[in-house]
């Protein structure tokens, strides 16, 4: 199987698009993938409606292109049919912070293996700005052009009480790092979610902040939750501050598939609806 | 004491209590018992939203022929509680008899037993007592009471001792007041509706269920999580209806058959995922029980309101293969058919079924085991380049699975045939709709030429009985009295409509038997043109007796 990931789709993005260093890091992770000794025709790429979806037309895997909010539930769905995938989930925080919370809570509450990459534009994009979960408060968007009236979330602190064992942050503007960041995600057994911040040229361009303020935090505690959650709150998605790129926090456990029965198909239906029937009488 | 002997052709057994005193167990030991000596039995079951307390009760419909009819008239009444006796009194008959707890209750005509003494005596866990309530029935009935030590054997394994001393101490309390016959008849096995259909849905390939619970179709979820290994099946809980269709969306395209099951509030956060399979191609079992609805409704009681909803559910234009079993066995059945259906036309496929259907428990003839096939779905051949939605003359593609040797593209955007984004695209956007649409044509055309549609009762009657799900039971019986004619659709998208015009040739007066307050499935006639000449509708969300169905048909019938 050749390794060129490109499609004949035309891509339709913006310009200039955060969305182009996702696209270029999520290729560079599928190939170091591929070349550790992953099966192409075992990654799978799920996603759902907005621009971050749209790379699913872009990069020539399988790919799930399911239902606005909803890829995190097709992903889990897929991991438990076929454990033998590589999951990745290409998500927004409009769709997963928004629209389909309840998956991204309970996939890291599951901790089933498979890995969601949080496009964090922080903004409704497609729909052409609109506020997010993530969206600070104030932003004057189309339905708020007054001012939106609710306190952002930090996704990472979100994450954190959700169980996630394995939570990073990167940024579209540092492929290789965005790369990286993918690549020990996905090698990570069990759930594990990436922030990727993305800024939106057309309705929130955070580019210049952004490329001021991250910075890579080493390796370092990584089991350690009182850390992490401090880590994960060093930056309060309003102010300039410091913006830091890493691992946060990362934990060994039982994935989902390694949790429940196990099953081995072997058996003859028909001989087993017999012995329930024969029961039933 | 009253003469209990008159009737031998049929016995209707009433056992009722709080819930959480086990009245549910108990009618199911009778139905074992009776089925045991050889009579068929059918059990209604009635219970509130509530886990501790309220009424809750089992009828058991004993006859020897079979006949899943509920009965109004009690010829035995076992209240366990006080409540029980004085609300099912009046329902007796004239000879009817009452088991009932002394320590609460007085009848006259019946045998009273002390659940204090029995506790007392036999230092036993409360629920126990009920085999007292048994042993004193099967004395009623005149039956060996070797027959309470081989069902307990199978019943409660783990309190046998306990239950049948105790059982014995109810029997001699108790006086034989007439000979039920021993019938020279094998006995069924005794499932639920929602339990054959999950073996159905075994039988052809069930390889993961993800649920959310919703009463009534939550046993389905708990019967394929105890038999997960059995079945080779994965049973997920997932954490709500939206998830529970999009899980099983991502299951299905990864070459697992999957399939869900709710109801009707459920069925509604499943719309949109719904449309999804059918755009993406994925095929999907949606099953809905149908409870007393609007909205939140009255949870635990039966209904049938949710056709009009469930045929058109989904945006888009497509059609959604619907079937609605009437007994266990078409519930096997149609499990077995909605599966293979929606794996051969990659489509959701949706099963109605209701309340009194799914949790109802009828005798299965094991012989319709055969009848369910796993028919193999349209598969790729490994060669060439694969486009998951290439064009063919049928409108099926050939599938492949995440994890093949190629590059497998599944979405609910419209696309051109390798599944790539195609909004730019008018030819390709049209080259799908009409693929899909070959794909549904060719689905009618199969159901036009499979049996959908049964027929009871006088064939050559000029009237006739319009019914569907749970209903068919008390439809044929009473079809079978009044020497008239039932009709039953079991495939109700595509409309079957050339068989039914078979089953209608002769019929004069149709008359639609419904539980819901509208009459959707004589709508559906209509709709499709045909006359619906009265409608018999039942909406409190009890099941129709024999009894008050016979007393409508009359006066329909006078009209």
């Amino acid at each position: 199987m050749d390794s060129n990931l490109d499609t004949k789709a035309i891509n339709t993005w913006c310009p200039g698009c955060g969305n182009f260093g996702l696209l270029a890091a999520l290729k560079k992770a599928v190939n170091t993938l591929i070349s550790q000794g992953v099966k192409k025709e075992n990654i799978l790429l799920v996603s759902g409606v907005g621009c971050h979806a749209k790379i699913i037309d872009y990069i020539n895997i399988n790919t799930f292109y399911g239902l606005h909010g909803r890829s995190i539930a097709s992903a889990v769905g897929a991991k438990i049919a076929n454990p033998d995938l590589k999951v990745i989930v290409c998500t927004g925080d409009g769709a997963s912070l928004n629209e389909g919370l309840s998956h991204l809570v309970h996939a890291a509450k599951m901790n089933i293996d498979i890995t969601v990459l949080m496009h964090d534009n922080r903004v409704f994009a497609l729909t052409t700005g609109q506020f997010t979960a993530t969206t600070p408060k104030g932003f004057k968007g189309k339905s708020t052009p007054f001012g939106s009236p609710e306190e952002n979330i930090n996704p990472l602190e979100l994450m954190m009480a959700s169980n996630a064992m394995h939570i990073s942050r990167s940024y579209t503007g540092k492929i290789d790092h965005l790369s990286k960041m993918i690549v020990e995600a996905v090698n990570h057994k069990g759930f594990s979610f990436v922030e990727v911040l993305q800024p939106c040229i057309a309705w929130y361009n955070n580019s210049q902040i952004y490329n001021n303020n991250v910075y890579e935090i080493p390796d370092q505690d990584l089991d350690n939750k009182e850390i992490a959650e401090k880590k994960i709150r060093e930056w309060n998605y309003i102010s300039e501050s410091k913006i830091s790129l890493g691992t946060f926090y990362k934990k060994e456990g039982q994935d989902f598939n390694e949790s429940i029965v196990d099953i081995e198909p072997k058996n003859d239906i028909n001989q087993e609806i017999q012995k329930i029937l024969s029961e039933k009488i | 004491m009253k003469n209990t002997t008159k009737n031998n052709e049929e016995y209707n057994i009433l056992v009722g209590g709080a819930a959480g005193e086990g009245s549910r167990m108990a009618g199911l030991t009778i139905a074992k018992l009776l089925s045991n000596y050889g009579w068929r039995v059918f059990i209604a079951e009635d219970y509130q939203s509530l886990i501790k307390g309220g009424h809750n009760f089992s009828q058991i419909r004993v006859t020897k022929k079979r006949n899943a009819s509920p009965k109004k008239t009690i010829d035995f009444l076992i209240a366990l509680n006080d409540h029980t006796l004085k609300k099912h009194a009046p329902d007796l008959d004239k000879d009817g008899i009452v088991i009932f707890n002394s320590d609460v209750s007085q009848y006259e005509y019946g045998f009273g037993l002390s659940g204090k003494e029995i506790l007392e005596q036999f230092k036993c866990a409360p629920i126990m007592k009920n085999s007292a309530f048994l042993g004193a029935l099967v004395k009623v009935l005149g039956m060996d009471f070797s027959i309470i030590e081989d069902v307990f054997r199978k019943e409660m394994p783990k309190d046998y001792n306990g239950n049948v001393a105790i059982a014995r101490y109810g029997y001699d309390k108790a006086e034989t007041l007439l000979k039920i016959e021993k019938i020279k008849q094998s006995p069924l096995p005794l499932i639920t509706g929602n339990e054959a259909l999950a073996l159905g849905a075994a039988k052809a390939g069930l390889g993961a269920y993800f649920a959310y619970p919703m009463t009534p179709a939550t046993n389905i979820l708990h019967f394929l999580a105890k038999y997960t290994k059995e079945f080779d099946v994965k049973v997920i809980q997932s954490e709500n209806e939206v998830a529970a269709i999009n899980q099983a969306m991502g299951s299905a395209a990864s070459g697992i058959r999957t399939m869900t099951g709710t109801s009707g509030g459920g069925l509604a956060l499943m719309a949109e995922g719904i449309s999804c399979c059918a755009q993406a191609e994925i095929p999907m079992v949606v099953v809905n029980s149908q409870r007393t609805g609007p909205a939140t409704g009255i949870p635990t009681y039966g209904g049938q309101s949710d056709l009009e909803f469930a045929k058109g559910i989904g945006h888009g234009d497509f059609v959604r293969f619907i079937v609605a079993p009437g007994n266990a066995e078409e519930s096997f059945l149609l499990g077995n058919l909605a599966m293979n259906m929606a794996w051969k036309y990659q489509t959701p496929a949706i099963i109605l079924t209701d309340k009194d259907l799914s949790e109802g428990t009828f005798d299965f003839d094991p012989k319709v085991l055969t009848k369910g096939t796993k028919n193999k779905e349209l598969l790729w051949d490994g060669k060439g380049e694969y486009c998951r939605y290439l064009n063919s003359k049928t409108g099926i593609s050939p599938l492949a699975y995440y994890g093949q040797n190629t590059v497998v593209r599944v979405t609910s955007y419209e696309h051109d045939q390798c599944g790539i984004t195609a909004e730019d695209s008018e030819p390709d956007i049209k080259m799908m709709q009409d693929k899909r649409l070959k794909k549904f044509f060719s689905l009618e055309k199969e159901v036009a030429n499979i049996n959908s549609v049964n027929v009871y009762g006088n064939k050559k009657s000029k009237v006739a009985i319009l019914a569907w799900g749970a209903v068919t039971g008390v439809a044929k019986e009473a079809a079978e009295i009044l020497n008239i004619k039932l009709i039953q659709p079991m495939i109700l998208q595509p409309f079957p409509k050339k068989k039914i015009l078979q089953a209608l040739a002769g019929t004069k007066k149709l008359i639609a038997v419904e539980m819901g307050a509208k009459g959707q499935l004589a709508d559906l006639f209509v709709e499709n043109g045909i006359k619906v000449d009265s409608r018999i509708l039942k909406y409190t969300g009890r099941q129709f007796s024999i009894e008050e169905l016979l007393a409508e048909l009359k006066k329909k019938n006078k009209k």
